[in-house]
């Protein structure tokens, strides 16, 4: 059971890699990957509110009592969503203005739940950490892996930066949303036969 | 019994300290968050409207009192002479609030047009109030003692968008109101303006 720090943080990269292992948090991967820029800037969003509420799951879980550990466990990320929520508008407005209400809904995140109960209120402040940590980035990297397969299909670019030139026909399929099931599910399908040999 | 203590005491511990956590956060931040605001989402609008001016009006710019609320206006200049201002007033459209950027020239008396800064109306029908600048330009060189605007089903003289007629009165009621403010205003905005124009 015992696994090393470098393991708890490594598992998240992909032995449970949120979206595609655990088929986690769906709601922003599907709604917020049409650029790789919003994916990085949601997943970098969701990675401060793991990270942040792990550490403080994980401290208070000796002081928590069981039977009202969900209400705890809410009131500790809802606490990040909003401050992330304010820096993000003081200090990244535009990227504020795309992401829109998905900042406020990591709260229902069921990723970052689903730590807090499953890892950090049965572990100590380190593991928890690189835990959250771990699922964090591995989150972040599924958000802009998806996201770059949308934008450079969907419009030709990257970054806003022309890759195929303008004589390239954007495929805005891939964009929209029924676009972004067919990429999750083409990359899920990927990941599993790569993952299954 | 002890069981109920602890849990209303963790409860109550937590809130209170998060509680903490976010008005300090909030306040940092707050000064912040209106200078991004003002940039991202006003300033575009600010520009549209007061357009050849030769001062920047994100700095030139006060705030008044009206009533309970307070209202900062942007001063626009030409060669040092103050030609118009644009403020912000809001009107309730389909869902929630519409912000419109209102300017009014100083020398005609009338609205030199406006720009939709918030909205959340439905996408391709009622945010056209923002995106299609034939609807708000409207709007333009109506005189500001005129008063009140309406729309053509209201016995008004304004177009409303196809399908979005909601919306279309609450940018109206949002003009209306910006003419009734500068009305009400005018005398201390006279004063205020004297400062700026050297």
């Amino acid at each position: 059971m015992a696994k090393s720090i470098t393991q708890e943080f490594v598992k998240g990269l992909w032995a449970e890699i949120p979206p595609f292992r655990l088929v986690l948090g769906l709601c922003p991967v599907l709604a917020v990957t049409k650029t790789v820029e919003n994916g990085i800037g949601m997943g970098l969003a969701t990675t401060f509110v793991l990270v942040c509420s792990n550490i403080l799951v994980s401290m208070l879980r000796s002081v928590i009592p069981p039977k009202i550990r969900i209400a705890c466990f809410i009131i500790i990320i809802a606490t990040f969503v909003t401050v992330v929520e304010l820096l993000m508008q003081a200090f990244t407005y535009p990227l504020f203005l795309k992401l829109g209400i998905f900042i406020p809904l990591i709260v229902v995140n069921c990723i970052v739940l689903g730590r807090a109960e499953a890892f950090a209120f049965k572990n100590s402040v380190v593991p928890s950490t690189a835990d959250g940590f771990g699922i964090g980035v591995g989150f972040t990297l599924s958000l802009a892996a998806i996201g770059l397969v949308r934008e450079l299909i969907g419009t030709g670019a990257l970054f806003g930066v022309s890759i195929f030139g303008a004589g390239y026909q954007p495929f805005a399929f891939m964009v929209e949303a029924p676009g972004a099931f067919i990429c999750l599910g083409l990359m899920l399908c990927i990941m599993n036969l790569v993952g299954n040999k | 019994m002890r069981d109920l203590i602890s849990m209303v005491l963790v409860l109550t511990v937590l809130s209170a300290f998060s509680g903490g956590i976010l008005a300090s956060v909030k306040q940092s931040t707050s000064e912040k968050i209106e200078f991004q605001q003002l940039k991202f989402e006003k300033a575009p609008a600010i520009k549209m409207i007061l357009t050849g001016c030769t001062n920047d009006p994100m700095i030139d710019r006060f705030k008044l009192k009206d009533g309970d609320q307070e209202i900062s206006f942007f001063v626009g200049k030409v060669d040092g002479k103050v030609t118009g201002l644009a403020f912000e007033t809001f009107g309730k459209g389909f869902e929630g609030k519409i912000g419109l950027m209102v300017g009014v020239n100083i020398d005609t008396m009338c609205l030199i047009g406006g720009g939709v800064t918030t909205q959340s109306e439905t996408p391709g029908v009622g945010s056209k109030a923002k995106t299609d600048p034939k609807f708000v330009a409207q709007f333009e060189n109506l005189p500001v003692a005129k008063g009140a605007f309406k729309v053509k089903p209201d016995g008004g003289g304004i177009d409303a968008l196809s399908g979005a007629t909601i919306t279309s009165r609450g940018v109206c009621i949002a003009a209306t109101d910006a003419v009734n403010i500068y009305n009400r205003l005018e005398d201390q905005l006279k004063e205020k303006l004297k400062a700026y124009s050297k």
